[in-house]
């Protein structure tokens, strides 16, 4: 249609469709949640919805964590600071580390959205050894911090540090035991639709992980260095 | 239902989306291999970012909370953006719903939690400095 035709501005050449055909509410071919037809949502949206849920609670004890160092952060009993302490380049690889396997285990969701196996057992391996090689140096960093005499006991800056640091890295132990079941179940079970779900979870686990980090790098170590 | 669906139900409800989901916009920028190769790059470049604007004293000192903050609240959008595929969608209206309650929640803890205990010190200043003598 073009403009010479004299078209009304209304009437708006068909280009691609809107997906979500907005001002449609009724009349759908299928079955539509949300408007009272079509039952409830399916059962991949309501388990990822949930855990999304999961994910939100698992944050706001993670801003308590966060509340309890932004307090405590000044108190250092006359012990050692932020800025004696925090070694910048080791973050910065940390940081690299964490966000190369959120992009990896990203990777690995597309891969398994195609059903290519050998790619989504590949990206998984790959997001788990990054994760692992992140965790190493967080113990490594605890255990020297521990033995100059820096442990949580020192201040309750470091009560905060390790609470908040550690429970992060919890959480990074956790998923890789869970990405370790996730690929073995991959193995022996396949793309079943199960085994989706849970894949789909982990996903958003690690995504959340990452994205916690990004508050605990800028607001515990470049903060802490910086002031 | 395209074989490239995570869904196994014959009748996949297309008017919810779950979060992280990958039909739901792979065919925009923030979807798909592009979608988080570009995702990836922006983090990148957010990251970088911080860094140099902690270290590099290219910025007023008392200014630099105010910079990293907002330099990781643009990565975390990024993440949310470009890694979990949240869109402004109505398919994805419970998602954002959720996420808005979950950051009311963390911004009262935090910034109440702040607010409160540095008037609680400036209350207990003349205390401190009895105690440090």
């Amino acid at each position: 249609m073009s403009a010479v035709s004299g078209a009304l501005p209304g009437a708006i050449s068909p280009g691609r469709p809107d997906p979500h055909r907005l001002g449609h509410g009724s009349g759908h071919s299928h079955g539509a949640t949300g408007h009272g037809e079509g039952g409830p949502a399916s059962k991949f949206v309501t388990v990822a919805y949930g855990f999304w849920i999961f994910l939100l609670s698992d944050i706001i004890m993670f801003s308590a964590f966060f509340a309890a160092y932004a307090v405590l952060a000044k108190e250092i009993a006359g012990g050692p600071s932020g800025v004696d302490l925090f070694e910048l380049p080791r973050v910065a690889i940390q940081t690299g580390l964490l966000l190369t396997s959120s992009f990896t285990c990203g990777l690995g969701s597309l891969a398994s959205h195609r059903r290519d196996m050998v790619w989504t057992q590949i990206w998984l391996l790959v997001t788990g050894i990054l994760g692992a090689a992140f965790l190493v140096l967080e113990v490594q960093e605890f255990a020297g911090m521990i033995e100059e005499g820096a442990g949580p006991s020192r201040s309750a800056f470091l009560s905060a540090f390790f609470a908040l640091v550690g429970c992060h890295g919890l959480h990074v132990g956790m998923g890789l035991l869970w990405l370790g079941t996730m690929i073995a179940q991959l193995w022996v079970k396949g793309f079943r639709a199960d085994i989706l779900r849970r894949l789909q979870c982990f996903n958003l686990f690690w995504h959340a992980l990452d994205i916690i980090w990004i508050a605990i790098f800028t607001l515990v170590y470049l903060l802490g260095a910086s002031a | 239902m395209s074989d490239r669906d995570h869904r196994p139900e014959e009748f996949a409800d297309l008017d919810d989306s779950a979060p992280g989901e990958e039909r739901i916009n792979e065919q925009e920028v923030a979807g798909g291999l592009l979608g988080y190769v570009t995702g990836f790059g922006l983090a990148i470049l957010l990251t970088i970012a911080s860094f140099v604007a902690a270290q590099s004293g290219l910025i007023y000192q008392p200014a630099i909370i105010s910079a990293l903050v907002v330099l990781a609240i643009a990565q975390m959008g990024v993440h949310l953006v470009f890694f979990i595929h949240l869109t402004t969608g109505p398919d994805n209206t419970n998602n954002v719903l959720a996420l808005a309650f979950g950051v009311f929640i963390v911004v009262l803890v935090v910034l109440g939690s702040v607010w409160i205990m540095t008037h609680l010190n400036h209350n207990m200043m003349p205390m401190n400095g009895i105690q440090m003598q």
